[in-house]
Parts: structure tokens; C-alpha cells; sequence
């Protein structure tokens, strides 16, 4: 919403000034986006007249201008084809700063003729950019008056953001009142006395039954023998100083009232007007050319208004051109109606057209003043286009908008957290044009005025008191605190979550935050099959569908940092994943991506490209990490199918999946393009059980045994379809209470070992609890760990 | 076998001289080694001396006895200071001829990063968490019920329009479903499965369909929300002072509080810190300026009502803000869209290193 300063005086009787003014708007709610004063930059510019033009001596397109200023008469040096004799112009002193050129003007000789500053042109002051000569104003200017005065650019411009509750500071008088009753000065009386109809002449105008929600109430008035023509000056430089262009007086009076009181209006040009009027929901097919130059198809839940032969425009969007005033137009019909804010808006969205009039029938007109603002438009019309007025006619009425709240005295103090004196409560809202009465026990009745249709409680109440008051009056304070200390902001499955984000860049993964969407046909890919999960109006293809997995994402993204040049990258994300539209089909998941080299190229030593146990590496770590029994799982085949089948695995409790992990299939990196070689995993946060707290927060008694342990080792030949974590899991299970670790040191195809078999070494750690270990109880344990493996696997020993 | 030294044979003290200049030119502790064995071996020339004291009268073997051991014992003292010296040089030629170029670089260790958003989130939990709060969370995918009904946003609520949101299918029982477009809902979901004193914050991902050089279809939000008896605006603006002040590390940051408009709060609030602009650049500070960058409001009786609080009983304040907007207000960040490009050359350079843990004992930001 823009409006001048002058525009605004014209409501608001105020000393104040415009900084002062500004301030004040943005305290009230209104904020001030912007204040431009086109004055202060052509302030050092005046009007002046040219007493003599004379060919320069030494220069053929040059003359010496001899001109009446502001300071007396000055000799300045002019290259403009239109510098003449008599000419009034616009002068520019030596001293100035020139906007449109950012020179700063200085006395000097041009050609060995002294030129003391110069005759401007439009793109010198930064108007326009004409060049092509310099500013002519018409002679009736003085010397001397400020150049901005004479082109009407001595009016600042204030610009406010609208909230869309105030549909009343959608129009001048509105910020004019917040002003006057943030003590800024007074509202001045606006004049709706009635004009006396001086012809009987009337047209007809009718509600349909079908339209009577759409238009509540529509007054209309016939006005004779109107002369269209360019609107006034003043009326001219408003309107462009809020970014609209002049028409004729018609079109600009029902914009500046829309402006002036936010009251759309409309004229037709009565003679277009088949019949009478009426109001109408629209037929679906129905066109309407419209003032905005575009043509429209209307359907069957638009609100028209219309005469004998159709559709003429759309209530409170946009009338037609048929029906339009022209400077030939003669008898006119002014329209002020009612029309329903839902269906404006919906009506409004639906064709988008975004007209000065959509956006305040859509916050709600004054439901209060249809008859007065008739008025108001025909004394416009009449005192610039002359013209003689028939009678009001209104079909539909006034609808009932009348409301009364009560607001405690203490209510201001105890949501407001400030004490505003009640006399000062009541003043401020009398101002605002509440009608208020002291009730009985000490609370104020308030009948809410017509214009804020927004206010309707009690708190609404308060606010109002509040932001004239000034929220910067109400005085900070520190919340309560609970207790001496404060509780934990997390839940421990909370905590696990922001555990998992820095225990995976510790291990040397950037963290990553990618769309929760992505392209159908990826989705695919990675398991998603519920439409459910698929946008309606999705922003573009490639986010469309909410994502089933976390590394599609990081697969692709780890893609990007390969083509520009960074093929080794490690990324992770810890964020949703969609199984279904249910609240509880979001779950929470830790996944992550290598890529390329895990070890570089580097002088310590041969580079290694990453695979399937870096990801089973951070796997088990994170699981580690938030508490999982990583001793007791069981790690499977059937990972899903954008892993490699034969190098990726399920690491799971029992029937519960807690992680995935292993190398990307080639399939799925062929599609994304990915060409280096490339692992993932997937953690499902939310299956990890909490770690079990039976015991309080003390640890289990630690046994440190006072006895060394004792390393054996073992080459057991097996199958080489055997795994080897059945070869461990045997030869743990050998002598729980002695053998404290097994690993895996080697694993070996090849000479020595028959074909089809591989040999799997393994370390085990014995410890000893009670005394230390004969070479015979040694030998005992060796015994039972080979009987084990052996009957487990099939395995022998492997001789020598 | 003589009984007296043979006249070529030397006089101990002539020996001793020449062991000990035989002891200072062995080069190496083997030519070290070589000498006392001849000197002092079972064969050696001094143990061979000895070895004849037997042969001697008492008197004589008396004092040649004791000639012949102090003889000795300069021998074995000059062996061990000449081994010490042989063994130090030996050391120093072996640690000489170990030198490595420590120009090299040291065995490459990738070193991973915090996302700024994440990091953002655990800054503002820790302030928030010193004044009381405690984290909650919703789902992505909502009813509309939550996203807007609830927010005294009712179906044709021009509100809603401004809100550009993504839809989804309708859920099987007809209801509406909506990627939520700010973390409010998580204030219903809060406020219908726990009776007040509430105070929470909502961190989370929300979702608009607006996507150009200043939105992004997915962005953070962190919602607040509290609820009780006795909070009014008062301790609003004292809680978001505060919060403003510590977040953005600026002790003297002016904080302005404007009315504005929300459907779910009444009366409402928008925040702006104090800033300057020149040159392309932002700096917070009591510059004059003023930069937005937060709504908030008393939470509105009918929002209330609907989440099956008393609103004749209790009130309280919500508050929204941008996590992006104040992660980039804060690192100096330029462009939105590239949070969510994982660029790993961005990741590396905004990242925050994994023990770089904010709290408020130890500070928010180095």
C-alpha cells in the first residue's frame, strides 16, 4: 500500500513530520517498507528563464545562455538544440549534484566562455532518460520555484506493508486514523452528506436470488451529462506517485477513491448498460473482455454482473470494456457494492488477476459505508466532470456486522504484561472509533466499529490498546525459571539422533541436508511403490515423490561432487525416510555414501578404492555407538535390491532390521551416472533398542582377571562357500568361559590350499580367570575349538 | 719361566700407557673389544702378568700386585669411557643416517563436518534449554487439520493461500494431507497430548512451493511455544531478547518488537535486530537499521480451544523463525539454495567440526 504525504494530510490534521510519521506506522503494525522523497535529491534545482541565447564564439552547436535564476543572472554554456531565448527551464547551480549523471557541477570555462552550472535535462535529474534537449516548463512558473514543485514531485512517497488483517489501512483514511490515535494528530471529518437527487432518472438494479451471499448489497447511481476528461493535476500526481496510470477523470476518481477510503468502485458508461442491472453467479463458458486488455472464461461459481445482453464484469475483481467510460462517455451508472470476501478470492486465484480492488474486497470493505461512499464518488464526479445525479438505488441490504466484547481491566496488564491506565485504554480505542461503555463490574464494553472486521475478541482488544501503546513499552522480562537447574532439552532417543549426526563426522563423512523428494523413477528404483507419497502439485519432476530411502539423494549427490572434480567423498544424512502417508510411516534414518578412493593416492602407501566394509564399518560403529548389542547380531543376505547381491548385507536382531549396508548395485549407479565405485549404508534409528538402564546408571562390576591372556592362532581349510563368521561364531562358542576374543587375520585362496576351499586364520584370545594356563589346559581348549569349527564347518586344520 | 721381567718386556707403567693409547685410537666398539681381550682377556697381556704373581717372592708380589691392579683398573675405566664415547657416536651415525623429510605429509585422515543447519539447531536447543525448554517433534506429511484448521486457519482462510503449500492424496478417511509448511503443528500435537505448563521448541524440516534465489521447496523452521498460566508479552519479548542476543553472540544487539499479523497468535509480533548494510554486507549491531527475522505472538484463544486447552485459563507465546535465515545471518552464508547442494567444498568450508558441541557452559561459538 503506497500514499503521499500530502494525501495523507488531506485525512490527518498533524505537526508531525515525515520521519516522525514513519516511525510511528511501523510502531502501530503498519511497517514502513519504504520512504522515497524525490524533493531531497532535486532540491538544489530551480526554475529559470533564459533572457538571451547567443552562438558561442568558438563552437558552431554551442551557446551562451545569459539566464534569470534563483541567484540573479548567470552565464551558462548550453549544447541543447531547444536552448533559446524566452525558454523557462530548469537550472542547476554550480555546487550541485547532478542524479541522473552523478556529476558534481563546477564553474568552468567551456571553450574560453565562462559557464557558471547548467540547463538540464530529463536524464540529468534523473527522470527519464531524455536526452535529446533540455527540460521546457511551461512560463507560468516563477524563477526560482523549486524544480520539484513544478513537476509535483514534491510530494513523498510512503510505502506500507499491508498485514492482511487491516483491510481498513488498505485506504488512507485508515493509516490516518491508527496515526490519530497514536496521538500523530486528528482525523479530519470526511463529507457524506447526501447529494440531492436533481434528476428522477434511475436505472434498475436487481440481486438474483443465486447471487444474494456473493453480493450482499449494491447501490448504484445514474449521473447525466458528465464531460470526461484528463482528471485534475493534483489528482494525476498522485496516482502516478503510487505507481498508477492516469486515464480520465472517470477511471482515476473510482482508483483514488480505491485508494482514499479502500473502496473499490466501479462506473459504467450508462449508455453501454443494456436494461437494468443485475447480479448474478456466472454461467460456465460465459467471457468477459476485461479493462485489463485480457479476456476471460468465466464457470459456473464467479459472481457477474451483468445486464440485459451479459456478463458486464466481475464483482469486486475487474469490470469489462464494454461498459467502460470513454471521453465520449455522457450518462454514467456508479457502482458501490458488497461482494463476499471467499468468493473474491477464490475467483481472483482461479482467473489470477490481482487487482487493486481484489485485494480489499477479499480482506472485507466496510460493510457500514456503501451509501455514504456514493456519495463521496458522486461529489467527485460531479465537481470534475459536472453532471446531474438521480436517486440511490440499492438492491440486498446491509448485512448485520454489529458486535460488542468485553474487555477486564486487567486484562491488558496480565496477557499484555503492562499496565496501560484504563483512561488511556479508553481513549485509545475511542480513537480507533470503538463505541465504549463502562459496564457494571469495572469492564469495558466495546462495540466494535464497522471498518475492522478483524477485531472480535477480547485479545483483539488488547492488541489494539497494545501496539498504540507501543510494543516497545512493554517492559522484557526474563522467563521464570522452573527450578535451580534445567531439565535435559533432548529425550534420549532425541539424543541418539543428534549422537549419530557427530559420531558419522567423526568417523570422516560431511553431513548432508537433501530434498525429502525426489524423481518418480529414481523412487522407483529404491522401493517405492505407495501413491500415497506422491505430491499433488509437486514444484518440478524431480521432486515429486517423497523419498522411500535417504541415499538416492547421497548417491547423486556424491555423483555431482565427482563431476566437478571430487570423486573421493564420503556424505551423510540423517533425516526421514517415507514408508507411508501416515504420521507413524516417517522414520528415521542414518544414511551414507563413499565414493571413490578410501585410502588416496599417497607416498605411505598403494591407494585403495572404498568397498562394502567401509560401510559396514560405519554401520556397526554407529550401532555401537548408540547402545545396540553389536555382539548379538546377525548379519544376512537380503539386503534390498539397489545393493550389489553379493556384497551387501542386513545386520539385524532377530526379525528386526537395524542397518543395511555394502556396495551400490552397478545398475543403480549405471541410472544415476555414477562411474566411481561407490558403498552405502542405511541405519534405521528408531529400531535400535534403547540401551537397558535396569541397573541405574552404574555400569556392570568390572572382573579384571590378574592373569595374562594367552594368544593362540588357527588355519582351519573350509569351504570357500562357508562363511567365516560361522568359523568365529564355532570357535567362540568352544569355551565360553576361556576364550575371550576370536578375529580373523587372514583369509586365503591358492597354492596350498585345495581348489574350492580357502583357508581362514583365526586368533584367539584366551583368558585365564584362576590361575595361569598349563600347556595342557591350552591344548584342552585347542582341542575343543578344532572339534567345534570341525563339526560346525567341515573345516581341518591346515598342516604345517 | 723368569722370575724377573724380561728385559723386553715393559714396565707396567709402560704397558698401562700403552693399552690406554691403544684403547683411545680403537675406532669401533669391535677394535674397542679387540683391545680388552688383548689386555684383559684370560690371555690377555695384563692377566698374563698376573697370572705370574705367583711366581714372585712375598715382597715383590706384594707390590707388583698392587702395581699391576691399579694398572688394570685404568685399563677397564679407560675401556668404559672409550665405549661410551664409541657407543654415542654410534648412536648419533645411526639416528643420522635414519632421517626422514618431515616435509612430507603426514598419512591422509578425512576429516567430516557438522551440516550449518544441524549445528544451528543444537546452538538454539542449548539457549533454549537453559530457559527451560524442551525439544519436540511432528511428522512432515500432515493433516490439515494440524497444518491449518487447529492454527484458526479454516479451509477458506486467505491465510492458506499464502502459504504455497504441497499436497498429497487424501488420506483414506477423506481428510486433506499437506507436507506441513511450518513447524506449527507441532504446537496442536503438543498442546492435545499434554496438559500446560508446555514449553517446547520444534525444530524440523517444512516444506513451500517456492523455489527461486530466496526460497527453497524444503527449508528448517524452529517453533516455540509456551504455555501456562501467567506468560504474557512481557516475557516474550524477554525470552526472545535473550535468545537473540545469545544466538547471535552481539550482547548489545537492539531487538525491536513490531505488531503485525498472524492467524494462530493475538496480539502478534514481528522481530528485528539491529543491523547495518553497506557494500554488499550485513553486520548485526545497534547500527540504526533493522532486519526481520522472526514472528511470533500470544497464542490466539481459538488455537487454544481447539487443542483442548482452556483458554479462560491459560495463555502463553509462540514464535517462528527460519533456521537457513539465521544461519546465514550468523556465518555470513550468501545463497540459500546451496544448503541443500552438498557441495562438499561448501560442507567443508561452512561445516563445523564433530566435537565443536554447543553448549552454553562452554559457549555457543568459538
Amino acid at each position: 500500500m503506497k500514499f503521499t504525504l500530502s494525501w495523507l494530510r488531506d485525512h490527518l490534521e498533524t505537526t508531525a513530520t515525515l520521519d516522525e510519521i514513519a516511525t510511528t506506522l511501523t510502531s502501530l503494525g503498519l511497517e514502513v517498507e519504504e520512504v522515497t522523497d524525490p524533493a531531497k535529491d532535486l532540491g538544489a534545482f530551480t526554475v529559470a528563464r533564459v533572457s538571451s541565447a547567443e552562438p558561442h564564439p568558438n563552437a558552431d552547436k554551442l551557446r551562451v545562455c545569459r539566464v534569470e535564476t534563483v541567484q540573479g543572472e548567470v552565464q551558462v554554456v548550453c549544447g541543447a538544440p531547444n536552448a533559446r531565448t524566452g525558454m523557462t527551464g530548469v537550472f542547476a547551480p554550480a555546487g550541485s549534484h547532478i542524479p541522473g549523471t552523478g556529476i558534481d557541477l563546477k564553474p568552468t570555462k567551456i571553450r574560453g566562455v565562462a559557464s557558471n552550472g547548467m540547463l538540464v535535462s530529463e536524464r540529468e535529474m534523473g527522470l527519464s532518460d531524455e536526452h535529446s534537449g533540455i527540460i521546457e516548463l511551461s512560463d507560468e512558473f516563477a524563477v526560482g520555484t523549486p524544480f520539484a514543485t513544478a513537476v509535483g514531485l514534491d510530494d513523498p512517497v510512503i510505502e506500507i506493508a499491508l498485514t492482511p488483517d487491516r483491510a481498513d489501512c488498505a485506504g488512507v483514511r485508515g493509516i490516518a486514523r491508527d496515526l490519530a490515535a497514536a496521538g500523530l494528530g486528528s482525523l479530519k471529518p470526511l463529507d457524506t452528506t447526501p447529494v440531492e437527487a436533481a434528476i428522477p432518472d434511475a436505472v434498475a438494479i436487481r440481486i438474483l436470488d443465486d447471487a444474494k451471499e456473493a453480493c450482499p448489497m449494491f447501490a448504484g447511481r445514474l449521473i447525466r451529462g458528465v464531460r470526461n476528461g484528463p482528471s485534475p493535476r493534483w489528482m494525476q500526481d498522485r496516482l502516478r506517485a503510487i505507481g498508477l496510470r492516469p486515464i480520465s477523470a472517470l477511471v482515476d476518481i473510482t482508483n483514488y477513491v480505491t485508494m482514499d477510503l479502500a473502496r473499490p468502485l466501479h462506473v459504467f458508461d450508462a449508455d453501454a448498460v443494456a436494461g437494468g442491472i443485475h447480479v448474478r453467479l456466472s454461467r460456465p463458458g460465459e467471457t468477459l473482455d476485461a479493462l485489463n486488455g485480457k479476456s476471460y472464461t468465466l464457470d459456473g461459481e464467479m459472481t457477474a454482473v451483468c445486464d440485459d445482453r451479459g456478463v458486464l464484469g466481475l464483482g469486486g475483481i475487474v469490470g469489462g470494456v464494454g461498459s467502460g467510460c470513454t471521453e465520449a462517455t455522457r450518462d454514467v451508472v456508479i457502482e458501490c457494492a458488497l461482494f463476499d470476501p471467499i468468493r473474491t478470492a477464490t475467483t481472483g486465484r482461479k482467473l489470477a488477476i490481482d487487482s487493486d480492488a481484489r485485494y480489499r474486497f477479499e480482506r472485507g470493505v466496510d460493510p457500514a459505508a456503501v451509501r455514504d461512499y456514493v456519495e463521496v464518488a458522486t461529489r467527485w464526479v460531479q465537481s470534475l466532470c459536472g453532471g446531474e445525479a438521480g436517486p440511490v438505488v440499492v438492491a440486498g441490504g446491509e448485512p448485520a456486522w454489529q458486535r460488542s466484547l468485553t474487555l477486564r481491566p486487567t486484562r491488558v496488564r496480565d496477557l499484555g504484561g503492562v499496565d496501560v491506565p484504563a483512561a488511556e485504554q479508553r481513549r485509545i480505542l475511542g480513537t480507533l472509533g470503538f463505541g465504549l461503555s463502562e459496564q457494571p463490574d469495572g469492564s469495558l464494553a466495546a462495540a466494535v466499529p464497522s471498518w475492522r472486521g478483524d477485531v472480535a475478541g477480547e485479545a483483539d482488544l488488547v492488541e489494539e490498546v497494545l501496539r498504540v501503546h507501543g510494543f516497545d513499552n512493554i517492559p522484557a522480562v526474563s522467563m521464570p525459571r522452573l527450578g535451580a537447574l534445567t531439565r535435559p532439552a533432548l529425550s534420549p532417543s532425541q539424543r541418539r539422533v543428534a549422537f549419530a549426526r557427530r559420531l558419522l563426522a567423526d568417523r570422516g563423512l560431511l553431513e548432508a541436508v537433501t530434498w525429502s523428494f525426489l524423481a518418480p523413477e529414481v523412487a522407483a528404483r529404491f522401493g517405492h511403490a505407495d501413491p500415497e507419497l506422491v505430491l499433488v502439485n509437486p514444484i518440478s519432476a524431480e521432486l515429486t515423490v517423497m523419498r522411500p530411502s535417504v541415499l538416492p539423494n547421497l548417491i547423486q549427490a556424491a555423483g555431482r561432487n565427482a563431476d566437478r572434480g571430487f570423486p573421493d567423498v564420503g556424505l551423510y544424512e540423517v533425516g526421514p525416510a517415507y514408508r507411508d502417508g501416515t504420521a507413524e510411516g516417517q522414520d528415521r534414518i542414518a544414511a551414507g555414501v563413499r565414493a571413490g578412493a578410501a585410502r588416496p593416492r599417497h607416498w605411505s602407501g598403494e591407494p585403495r578404492p572404498v568397498d562394502a566394509f567401509d560401510a559396514k564399518a560405519d554401520a556397526l560403529a554407529l550401532l555401537a555407538a548408540l547402545g545396540a548389542p553389536t555382539g548379538n547380531l546377525q548379519v544376512t543376505r537380503d539386503a534390498p535390491d539397489w545393493y550389489h547381491p553379493g556384497r551387501s548385507g542386513v545386520l539385524r536382531l532377530g526379525p528386526t532390521v537395524l542397518a543395511r549396508f555394502g556396495e551400490i548395485h552397478p545398475g543403480v549407479r549405471e541410472r544415476l551416472e555414477i562411474k566411481t565405485p561407490l558403498v552405502g549404508f542405511e541405519v534405521m534409528l528408531d529400531q535400535v533398542p534403547m540401551p537397558k538402564r535396569t541397573g541405574g546408571t552404574a555400569r556392570p562390576t568390572l572382573a579384571l582377571s590378574a592373569f595374562q591372556p594367552i594368544q593362540r592362532d588357527f588355519a582351519f581349510v573350509v569351504d570357500r562357500s562357508v562363511e567365516a563368521d560361522r568359523v568365529v561364531r564355532a570357535a567362540k562358542g568352544a569355551d565360553k568361559t576361556m576364550i575371550d576374543a576370536v578375529t580373523v587375520f587372514d583369509v586365503y585362496e591358492g597354492t596350498g590350499v585345495p581348489e574350492g576351499s580357502k583357508s581362514v586364520a583365526l586368533g584367539v584370545t584366551l583368558q585365564p580367570t584362576e590361575r595361569t594356563l598349563t600347556e595342557a589346559d591350552i591344548e584342552a581348549v585347542a582341542q575343543k575349538i578344532v572339534a567345534a569349527v570341525s563339526k560346525a564347518t567341515g573345516a581341518t586344520l591346515r598342516a604345517g | 719361566m723368569s722370575s724377573t721381567p724380561t728385559p723386553d718386556a715393559p714396565t707396567p707403567d709402560a704397558l698401562k700407557t700403552e693399552l690406554i693409547t691403544a684403547i683411545g685410537s680403537a675406532g669401533d666398539l669391535a677394535a674397542l673389544e679387540e683391545v680388552r681381550v688383548a689386555a684383559l682377556g684370560k690371555k690377555g697381556r695384563v692377566t698374563t702378568l698376573m697370572k705370574a704373581l705367583g711366581q714372585l717372592d712375598p715382597e715383590t708380589r706384594k707390590a707388583r700386585g698392587a702395581e699391576l691392579n691399579q694398572v688394570k683398573d685404568e685399563v677397564a675405566a679407560a675401556l668404559e669411557a672409550r665405549r661410551g664415547v664409541l657407543q654415542d657416536q654410534a648412536l648419533a651415525a645411526r639416528l643420522a643416517a635414519e632421517q626422514i623429510d618431515i616435509t612430507l605429509p603426514p598419512r591422509p585422515e578425512t576429516t567430516g563436518r557438522l551440516h550449518p543447519i544441524s549445528q544451528t539447531i543444537d546452538e538454539l536447543t542449548a539457549i533454549f534449554a537453559e530457559m527451560g525448554y524442551v525439544v519436540a517433534e511432528g511428522p512432515d506429511i500432515e493433516g490439515d487439520f494440524y497444518n491449518f484448521t487447529a492454527l484458526n486457519m479454516p479451509p477458506e482462510h486467505p491465510a492458506r493461500q499464502m502459504h504455497d503449500t504441497f499436497y498429497l492424496p487424501d488420506a483414506p478417511d477423506g481428510s486433506q494431507r499437506v507436507l506441513r509448511t511450518h513447524t506449527s503443528p507441532v504446537q496442536v500435537r503438543t498442546m492435545l497430548s499434554q496438559a500446560p505448563p508446555i514449553r517446547i521448541i520444534a525444530p524440523g524440516r517444512t516444506y513451500r512451493s517456492d523455489y527461486d534465489m530466496t526460497h527453497t521447496p524444503m527449508f528448517h523452521q524452529v517453533e516455540g511455544l509456551v504455555v501456562d498460566e501467567t506468560t504474557h508479552m512481557g516475557h516474550l519479548k524477554g525470552c526472545l531478547i535473550e535468545l537473540c542476543r545469545a544466538f547471535f553472540d552481539v550482547d548489545d544487539l537492539p531487538v525491536r518488537f513490531r505488531p503485525s499479523f498472524f492467524p494462530f497468535t493475538e496480539p502478534s509480533a514481528e522481530v528485528d535486530i539491529g543491523c547495518k548494510r553497506g557494500g554488499g554486507e550485513l553486520k548485526l549491531g545497534n547500527y540504526g537499521d533493522w532486519l526481520e527475522i522472526l514472528g511470533c505472538g500470544m497464542v490466539h484463544p481459538k488455537v487454544l480451544e481447539m487443542c483442548g486447552v482452556d483458554p479462560t485459563r491459560y495463555q502463553g507465546f509462540a514464535f517462528g523463525m527460519g533456521i537457513e535465515r539465521i544461519a546465514m545471518l550468523k556465518y555470513g552464508i550468501p545463497d540459500l539454495r546451496t544448503f541443500f547442494e552438498a557441495d562438499l567444498r561448501w560442507l567443508r568450508h561452512y561445516g563445523f567440526v564433530p566435537l565443536d558441541m554447543p553448549s552454553m557452559a562452554q559457549g555457543l561459538t568459538w
